[in-house]
């Protein structure tokens, strides 16, 4: 048998499909880790890449991805550091080709071994499931699939850790998923290396925290941290943040040495909220962590513990994340000055949205906001200041449709204002708003058995 | 919007042993979405605090609070292991994600604007 390590550190190297592109160099470099894990999938990313993939049989994953792994594979392959993303997208096959690719290129041919995980697609199976009697029916609204089933773009089911510990049981270095959850490339590393079993629900709960702290990179090292903001340092080098776990299940928070940002209880915290629900029920394919029993505590600088999480057992449903075509919207701005910018920008609002009705144009929403004065905090921040004084406001109306021409129309509306509307106007240099489509997330749930995550081992 | 006006003058017997403070000065969030929802994680920035944030930052009023700007419900969950309060607000995305025409459409600041709240804190 391997024997078990005593630690084991997961290292956040991606939040998001856009995230600092320096950060996993930063991160396989700047001291020792044991898995680099990388989250690159939003709820509608997998619509874009699917859109990707039928123009182009290999494309349909993250890019980015094979450009970060040409810069790091050299010292993950020297180092021995396995590596965890979900850049695979709708195409885990064609991302994990490229990274071979890759390979080859740098002369590592022979060294590496890449795990792909699919299955989580469903999009191909989706009549089928609808016909079986699984209605997808929308999580939010109570719709059935059916509604929109003609303008599906993708589906896939989120799958959890289990197919990422078999990669890595088979021994691939670099696993490459689909819609496999952000938790997971994280739980994933830590059941494989410390054995733990799929039922073991405290551990598993307590995986699942240290992925949903670390999934959005440096948001729990200092990053868009609002206590004591002022006073985070260094964040030009933001140490992206790393799970020091011990196979008991308790964790600690800590980021490499001479890295910036900082990492306490505080900062913690707010990255544990999160995008949270009901706290005591933290739902993964992996099972259920109840937030409510996480016990935090500062173990010296930049080094948070966390233990006493309690787990329950997974349910026998899947999220499933849906992608349709929506419709169509634009939004249109122009900056308005003192004297009474504010009065001037809710003028042009009202002139605009006279001239809209008179046009006859129909929109399923007109959404004006006042940027500078009441775009977030609505009307509560009017009665704290001089609304008069503010130097300028953005007005930015945006309007949505199923129809394109309305909102075409639209976009032909802002920019006559400058010349044919209130006084002291600017901001218009970007020209005419261009119409977006939009495509919408629709979430379900689904009978867990009928998903089937496959594991593949690639010699590279 | 009357927020807070009327009602601090109504409580001006109180008034000598409360003072009125904004939830900014003793606590932190941080808020996200999930569809249409946005949740708000409030945060005591000193634990002695958090039962205050229990007691008056309630559902219903942070619902009031956000009059005009959320369409649905205020749930609230309690996280007294981290001193904190976890609120969900229905419907204040405008559909939320890519359907959304908010500058906000994820609810990022959200967590800000509940930060404005006034509550009574004794002298």
């Amino acid at each position: 048998m391997t024997s078990r390590p005593a630690t084991v550190r997961v290292a956040a190297g991606q939040g998001f499909w856009g995230d600092w592109l320096e950060a996993p160099y930063r991160q396989v470099t700047g001291g020792p880790i044991d898995y680099l894990m990388m989250d690159y999938l939003a709820e509608v990313t997998m619509s874009i890449l699917q859109k990707q993939k039928s123009r182009d049989a290999s494309l349909g994953y993250a890019t980015d991805f094979i450009t970060q792994m040409e810069r790091i594979l050299p010292t993950v392959i020297e180092r021995g550091i396995k590596v965890t993303a979900n850049a695979g997208g709708v195409n885990p096959r064609a991302c994990a080709a490229a990274v071979a690719a890759v390979a080859k290129k740098l002369g590592l041919s022979g060294k590496l071994k890449i795990g792909v995980v699919t299955g989580d697609d469903l999009l191909g199976r989706l009549d089928g499931l609808v016909a079986r009697g699984h209605e997808l029916k929308n999580l939010d609204t109570g719709r059935p699939l059916r509604d929109v089933r003609d303008r599906v773009l993708s589906a896939n089911a989120y799958l959890g850790a289990a197919p990422v510990v078999d990669a890595l049981r088979r021994g691939a270095q670099v696993v490459i998923t689909g819609r496999v959850t952000d938790t997971g490339l994280t739980l994933g590393p830590l059941m494989h290396a410390f054995g733990w079993s799929g039922d073991a629900w405290d551990l598993i709960a307590a995986g699942t925290v240290a992925g949903h702290i670390i999934e959005c990179g440096a948001q729990a090292s200092g990053g868009n941290c609002l206590n004591d903001w002022e006073h985070i340092p260094d964040l030009a080098n933001v140490g992206y943040p790393i799970v020091e776990a011990q196979a008991g299940g308790t964790f600690e928070l800590v980021k490499h040495p001479r890295s910036g940002g900082r990492i306490d209880v505080a900062g913690v915290t707010e990255q544990l909220v999160y995008e949270m629900g009901d706290p005591q029920s933290y739902i993964t394919p992996d099972g259920i962590a109840d937030f409510t029993t996480i016990q935090l505590k500062q173990n010296g600088k930049d080094r948070v513990q966390v233990s006493g999480v309690k787990g329950k057992p997974a349910t026998d449903k899947l999220k499933v994340s849906i992608a349709y075509f929506y419709g169509y919207k634009a939004v249109g701005t122009l900056v308005y000055a003192w004297p009474d910018a504010l009065k001037k920008a809710q003028a042009a609002d009202r002139v605009l949205r006279q001239r809209l009705e008179d046009l006859k144009l129909k929109f399923e929403a007109i959404h004006t906001e006042f940027v500078g004065a009441t775009a977030t905090h609505g009307p509560l921040a009017l009665a704290d200041f001089d609304a008069s004084e503010i130097p300028e406001v953005q007005l930015r109306i945006g309007v949505r449709s199923a129809d394109q021409a309305p909102v075409d129309r639209f976009t032909r509306e802002i920019a006559p204002l400058i010349l044919n509307g209130p006084p002291s106007v600017t901001g218009f240099a970007g020209g005419r708003p261009k119409p977006e489509e939009i495509v919408a997330y629709w979430p379900a749930l689904i009978d867990r058995k009928v998903v089937e995550p496959k594991v593949e081992i690639v010699d590279a | 919007m009357t927020r807070g006006r009327a009602g601090r003058a109504g409580r001006a017997g109180r008034a000598r042993r409360a003072r009125t403070i904004r939830l900014v000065e003793i606590a932190h969030a941080r808020s996200g979405d999930k569809g249409d929802t946005a949740n708000i994680g409030l945060i005591a920035r000193n634990p002695k605090d958090y039962p205050l944030l229990v007691k008056q930052v309630t559902a219903a009023r942070v619902a009031r609070h956000f009059t005009g700007m959320i369409k649905g419900l205020v749930e609230r969950f309690e996280l007294p292991n981290l001193f904190a309060l976890n609120f969900l607000l229905h419907g204040a995305l405008d559909g939320g994600g890519t359907i959304s025409l908010k500058t906000d459409a994820q609810g990022k600041v959200f967590s800000t604007a509940l930060l404005r709240m006034e509550i009574e804190v004794g002298r």
